[in-house]
């Protein structure tokens, strides 16, 4: 009998100290995205589109080639990165002030076109880096620095449901929303993010995750209680489950 | 001899507490030191040898600290 490694940080993570707030589930995501890429084989042929927000230097921890796009853009950058070079896949990661606010154009189209790139959405209902303003998913009722009474409808409008959005879309080939405020969800919500990259290198179209996450520095909380109010409030206002799926069953 | 055990990276560990509270046997605590940034880490407290690798830590920890070990049988030995 000796010991051996269950479980150990993925290859395709660079060592590097994230920068993201204690409990913040950025990391937990960007690990399951390392170990996709590790267990399809994939780390020398993908490139990361990273977005503005939070995760701004995703591409340094990443052990890929990678840039930034401006805000918004990334699924613009990514979709000439991968017309260019179809050989690679190609992997944007965006927030929710990212994606759904000043990217929704870019989003919306690169979807409808099928874009043959996928898309790792975290969605925490507020604009962490800036320091917690309303983003356009964030719920109604909460309280950010520029919604200091609660989002109103009359005033702020409806929270988006870009999952909702884009199912209609018919170049979309894998869509879910998942959270991974629980192991059991961590492991489905790596299942989602294969399926995503699948419908990539199978070339049936474009793929994108919702990942319902926690902020708990903006939210005011500390993380665990951050991640019982994504079951309390974020799961009713963004049911889970899988929009679209033109993937199929894994071998 | 223990089934499994964890090591904690202390330095690169911010003290979020999400391996404690996922922790089916609960023998993750809050370490009295301090790492660099100034976070107490945690740090595994399994003197009955409880830990069974079931790897709930890892897959909660935001900051990929954790390295899960368990007790394997090498091929061709007898248990």
């Amino acid at each position: 009998m000796e010991y051996k490694v269950a479980y150990r940080m993925p290859e395709s993570l660079s060592k590097k100290q994230f920068s993201y707030c204690p409990g913040c589930h950025h990391g937990i995501v960007h690990r399951l995205i390392a170990e996709v890429i590790d267990e399809l084989g994939i780390r020398e042929k993908t490139i990361i589109v990273a977005p503005v927000g939070c995760s701004v230097f995703a591409y340094e921890f990443f052990e890929l080639d990678g840039t930034v796009a401006a805000h918004g853009r990334a699924l613009a950058v990514a979709t000439g990165m991968k017309r260019a070079r179809p050989d690679l896949v190609v992997f944007t990661y965006q927030g929710d002030g990212d994606l759904a606010a000043i990217g929704t154009a870019e989003t919306i189209h690169a979807a409808n076109r099928g874009e043959r790139v996928t898309t790792i959405f975290i969605n925490n209902a507020i604009y962490g880096m800036t320091g917690g303003q309303m983003a356009p998913t964030t719920l109604l009722g909460m309280k950010t620095t520029t919604s200091p009474h609660g989002r109103s409808p009359e005033r702020e409008g409806y929270p988006i449901h870009v999952c909702e959005v884009l199912k209609e879309l018919r170049g979309v080939a894998y869509l879910a929303r998942t959270k991974v405020n629980t192991p059991k969800d961590v492991i489905n919500t790596k299942k989602h993010i294969k399926k995503a990259f699948l419908a990539q290198l199978k070339d049936i179209g474009f793929g994108l995750v919702e990942v319902l996450s926690t902020c708990p520095t903006n939210w005011g909380m500390d993380p665990l209680k951050a991640g019982r109010w994504i079951d309390e409030y974020m799961v009713k206002e963004y049911p889970l489950g899988v929009f679209v799926d033109k993937v199929g069953e894994e071998k | 001899m223990k089934k499994a055990y964890i090591e904690i990276d202390e330095e690169r560990c911010k003290g979020c507490g999400l391996c404690i509270s996922v922790c089916p046997q609960k023998i993750i605590r809050f370490s009295e030191r301090f790492n660099s940034k100034g976070y107490h880490p945690a740090e595994q407290n399994d003197p009955e040898g409880k830990c069974n690798g079931c790897g709930f830590c890892y897959m909660m920890c935001p900051d990929v600290c954790i390295t899960v070990y368990r007790l394997t049988p090498v091929r061709g030995e007898t248990q």
